[in-house]
């Protein structure tokens, strides 16, 4: 019998090794699986309690978590909150993360693979798990100033620095508090939630980088880089800009904005039609261009792409797919289906400050531990060369000539030239325009480039215009950034 | 095979009482700890509670060292610590998901339910009662073969008990509870007692019979058609536990319980191939036939199908809890449905990592393989085969409870011996212990001389020493 007992024995101590094998496999090897799967509470509530890092704007914070006397040991607060929603994003118990909260979110609470050994060092120490801090390369002035100008209006700015590609503001409005959000009060948080997302002007929504817009006048920088670049143009080349142009394959004509010809010529240069924005010389210098060539160069400047990764959900920019003859004459002056993010237009601008090079956007400048070693810091990347040198100097030129004598001239800054361009993009009889300006400054050692978009700035349809709009906006984003 | 040819190494005859009473002061220690590291990551303070909590356990402790040192001194020295250890972890553990679904329910704005640890520090005291029972009045195990039918019709009756209408409850699916006097019993552990009682008593007298060479067949010496009977009833009984109380578990552990018992009465391994081959047919035709068996089946297979799921939510707990656990009183045990019951393997693993859970299957395995020892060095066959029984249904029980919550096979309600809240499964896994130290007591007992001693003899002669 004894040794039928034995055998039993060993059989038992099989079935535990087995028990033991399994939960080696999912505790061990599973587990990170498992701790990222959405509906995992768990994760959530501990990370809820996590002494999570700053984000900071230089040295000052944006987000932070402070000590709290409720259950999750910390509540997250962000100062200026409506102002840097875009950017920061929320953090929110119900609602999960967004913006930057969600990207860094690793590097933020101090799971990221980069802070493992700072995290080993914890444990032993029996010290709680403590988060990196995040930099961001948003200028605080900027920002502000990109917000205030929003004021009573729906739309969004985007600043980049032309030679980097670092984000120097991102604003939008109308925008929303993420302290309500990141409320420890559930039922609070419930009911902000409700509001904000039944809110028909979608305070959510990030409109600088994802939502497009048919960018109207401002794409015409595309079709003039393309036509310039095509070696058949020059700045000074004689277009065809009558009041009407008539379109192939149909019967309705490409009108300029006020009926009239080119600055009193029907054959201007091709800096004449930027400077008044004449949109029968682009349709012309489209059509005889092709769609393809635009697509090509609108592609060079970022169309099509989601160059910047560090806000979930960018949107990319398009060019439409196939468009037949009246309708590229259209595409060539931002109109028909050409959709555009804010981000995209102030890339166009910041390619032609930077000599053609258009440089990846980004919005993290460095990740440091909590205690202050530097973890990665974000190096300039070029994303594609747009243009020659020679054509970004020509372009340059044309758009100090925007702002100088043409329809730029609100967003003039005194003591220095500024190159920009307008666009009041027409929809639909139903709703306003949208009004453009895109431009950076100064034009001789570009600092700042800058795109503002205006959806709605409840005043009579006739007053809208991207000069009048929103140059003045871009203005005061671009001295925020050249007066420090 | 007769015991005389035993490979049985001759045991120094130690009682070994101090071993036991060091081991139960780290037991204690170890329980304690625990539940004051508790009350400081949750409340930030040593619990007022601790001196009771100590108190109580100590005392519970000493009172049953103290019953071996009296009536079984030659008994063995490792279970009885291991069992304390086990359930002074379970309610430390109670108490912590108590304490966490008190902040639940504080944070949702709803009056938290009264706490469990006390309920189970009380059914503790209940299964001390009961081991002092067995080790007091059963002074000798093989008085018990005496009863070995009214064992098995014992057995029997409280299997059928939950089918009794008016009396036995559906709870999450499975009919395996009894409602009395406005508690509920889980008829079935003592199911358990009498049945290995029941199968051990039969066997010490049919396994002649059923060793008959049968058939050889590829190696293997099949029995005799004719003998199949007693496993063919076993079978259909254990079936009728799947189908009629919906519990796979219980209806394995029978099963297997049996199958053990007549391979080691007869060590034919025939029977073994038989045996698995009738319940892989019967598990299989139930699985097919059966709604009940088919959904635990399907949650086995993918978990996370099932919002809230007890088993999707044990799984992430025990991923949360990854290689060194979150810390007592630091994961979110209290997340898991039936935390403190079904689960409360998932949340040890949670909170003391896979380290920990690892040291409790090991202290698992340590009481099995004790209880095997004990049937190895016994004299007697009903004894071997009672101790081999008690042994193989913690064994059987552990794993299919275990591998349910682990996901390695489909969960069953089965009570986690020692840990789960519940009473009768605790008081039940008493008197096993009871039962294994009664018979160790017996084995590890030095050869006494031909003539028989009474056991009153035997105790003097140890007063004595």
């Amino acid at each position: 019998m004894n040794s039928a007992i034995r055998r039993l024995a060993v059989a038992a101590i099989i079935l535990m090794l087995a028990l033991m094998a399994n939960s080696t496999y999912l505790q061990a090897f599973r587990a990170g699986e498992i701790n990222g799967r959405n509906d995992n509470n768990r994760v959530r509530d501990s990370q809820f309690s996590v002494n999570r890092g700053p984000i900071l704007i230089g040295s000052t914070p944006i987000a932070q978590s402070k000590p709290s006397n409720d259950r999750f040991k910390y509540q997250r607060t962000y100062a200026s909150g409506p102002t840097f929603a875009p950017v920061t994003g929320f953090y929110s118990y119900l609602f999960g993360r967004s913006g930057i909260e969600l990207t860094m979110n690793s590097e933020l609470n101090g799971s990221d693979p980069s802070m493992a050994f700072r995290r080993i060092i914890d444990v032993i120490s029996n010290r709680p798990q403590q988060g990196g801090s995040v930099t961001l390369t948003v200028n605080g002035a900027a920002q502000q100033a990109a917000y205030s100008g929003l004021a009573g209006k729906t739309g969004a700015v985007v600043a980049i620095e032309p030679k980097t590609g670092r984000i120097l503001a991102m604003a939008t409005r109308p925008s929303y508090d993420p302290n309500v959000l990141a409320s420890h009060d559930l039922q609070k948080i419930a009911a902000a939630w409700k509001n904000l997302s039944a809110d028909k002007d979608k305070p959510l929504s990030n409109r600088a980088v994802q939502e497009t817009y048919p960018p109207g006048s401002t794409f015409k920088l595309v079709t003039a880089a393309a036509a310039l670049s095509s070696g058949k143009f020059t700045p000074e080349t004689k277009v065809s800009s009558p009041a009407e142009l008539p379109l192939p394959q149909t019967t309705v004509p490409l009108v300029n904005e006020d009926n009239r010809n080119c600055g009193g010529s029907n054959n201007a240069t091709l800096t004449i039609a930027l400077r008044y924005s004449c949109n029968t010389a682009f349709g012309s210098v489209g059509l005889q261009l092709g769609p393809d060539a635009l697509r090509e160069q609108a592609a060079k400047f970022g169309f099509g792409e989601r160059p910047l990764t560090e806000i979930p959900g960018v949107a990319a920019s398009q060019f439409p797919g196939d468009p037949n003859q009246p309708q590229t004459a259209q595409s060539a002056i931002g109109q028909f289906d050409v959709r555009a993010t804010p981000l995209q237009m102030a890339m166009v601008a910041a390619g032609i400050a930077n000599k053609g090079e258009v440089m990846k956007p980004y919005l993290v400048q460095s990740v440091k531990t909590p205690d202050l070693k530097t973890v990665s810091e974000t190096k300039p990347e070029a994303l594609h060369q747009a243009v020659s040198p020679e054509v970004a100097a020509q372009l340059t030129a044309m758009m100090v000539d925007v702002v100088n004598n043409g329809t730029g001239k609100p967003g003039r800054i005194d003591g220095m030239q500024v190159a920009g361009k307008t666009g009041t993009a027409q929809t639909s009889k139903e709703r306003p325009p949208f009004a453009w300006f895109t431009a950076f400054a100064p034009a001789d050692d570009p600092k700042v480039a800058v795109a503002v978009l205006i959806e709605d700035a409840n005043i009579p349809r006739s007053d809208i215009a991207g000069g009048t709009l929103a140059a003045p906006i871009a203005k005061k984003v671009m001295e925020a950034v050249i007066g420090q | 095979m007769s015991i005389a040819s035993t490979s049985v190494i001759q045991i120094i005859p130690r009682t070994r009482r101090g071993v036991e009473l060091l081991l139960l002061v780290i037991a204690i220690a170890v329980s304690v700890g625990a539940y004051v590291n508790i009350g400081i990551t949750v409340q930030n303070a040593v619990p007022a509670s601790t001196g009771y909590y100590a108190a109580g356990i100590t005392l519970l402790a000493l009172i049953a060292h103290f019953a071996l040192r009296y009536r079984a001194p030659y008994a063995d020295p490792v279970l009885l610590p291991c069992a304390v250890l086990l359930n002074g972890l379970g309610v430390a553990m109670i108490h912590r998901i108590d304490l966490g679904l008190a902040l639940v329910a504080e944070a949702n704005g709803r009056t938290p339910k009264s706490p469990a640890a006390p309920q189970q520090i009380t059914w503790t005291a209940v299964g001390i009662v009961l081991f002092l029972v067995v080790i007091l009045v059963i002074r000798d195990h093989r008085r018990l073969q005496a009863f070995t039918y009214t064992a098995g019709l014992a057995g029997l009756l409280l299997l059928i008990l939950p089918l009794i209408p008016g009396l036995g409850v559906n709870l999450n699916g499975a009919r395996i509870w009894i409602r009395l006097a406005g508690m509920s019993f889980q008829p079935g552990e003592f199911a358990k007692i009498c049945l290995v009682v029941f199968f051990a008593g039969y066997l010490v007298v049919k396994r002649d019979v059923l060793t008959l060479a049968g058939h050889r067949f590829l190696g293997l010496d099949l029995p005799r058609a004719r003998d199949l009977g007693p496993i063919l009833i076993a079978w259909v009984a254990s079936l009728g536990v799947l189908v009629f109380e919906s519990d796979l578990g219980s209806s394995l552990l029978f099963f297997g319980l049996f199958l053990f018992l007549l391979y080691v009465a007869t060590e034919r391994a025939g029977w073994l191939i038989i045996g698995g081959l009738l319940f892989a047919g019967g598990a299989y035709f139930a699985y097919v036939t059966f709604g009940h068996v088919h959904r635990r089946v399907t949650d086995w297979l993918n978990p996370w199908a099932i919002d809230g799921g007890q088993v999707k939510l044990g799984l992430m707990g025990q991923a949360f809890g990854g290689v060194l656990g979150r810390g007592l009183g630091q994961g979110h045990p209290e997340a898991t449905l039936y935390a403190q019951s079904d689960m409360i393997i998932s949340s040890f693993a949670e909170e003391l990592g896979l380290t920990g859970l690892i040291a409790i299957i090991l202290i698992y395995t340590l009481i099995v393989e004790r209880g095997l020892r004990t049937a190895l060095g016994c004299r007697d066959i009903f004894g071997k085969l009672m101790a081999t029984g008690l042994a193989m249904s913690f064994a059987l029980q552990v794993f299919v409870i275990v591998g349910g919550v682990t996901g390695l096979i489909p969960l069953t309600g089965l009570a986690t011996p020692f840990m789960a809240l519940g009473g009768t499964s605790l008081v039940a896994n008493w008197a096993i212990i009871a039962l294994l130290l009664r018979i160790s007591d017996q084995a590890r007992r030095p050869q006494t001389p031909a003539a028989p001693v009474s056991d009153e003899t035997i105790a003097m002669a140890v007063q004595k020493q």
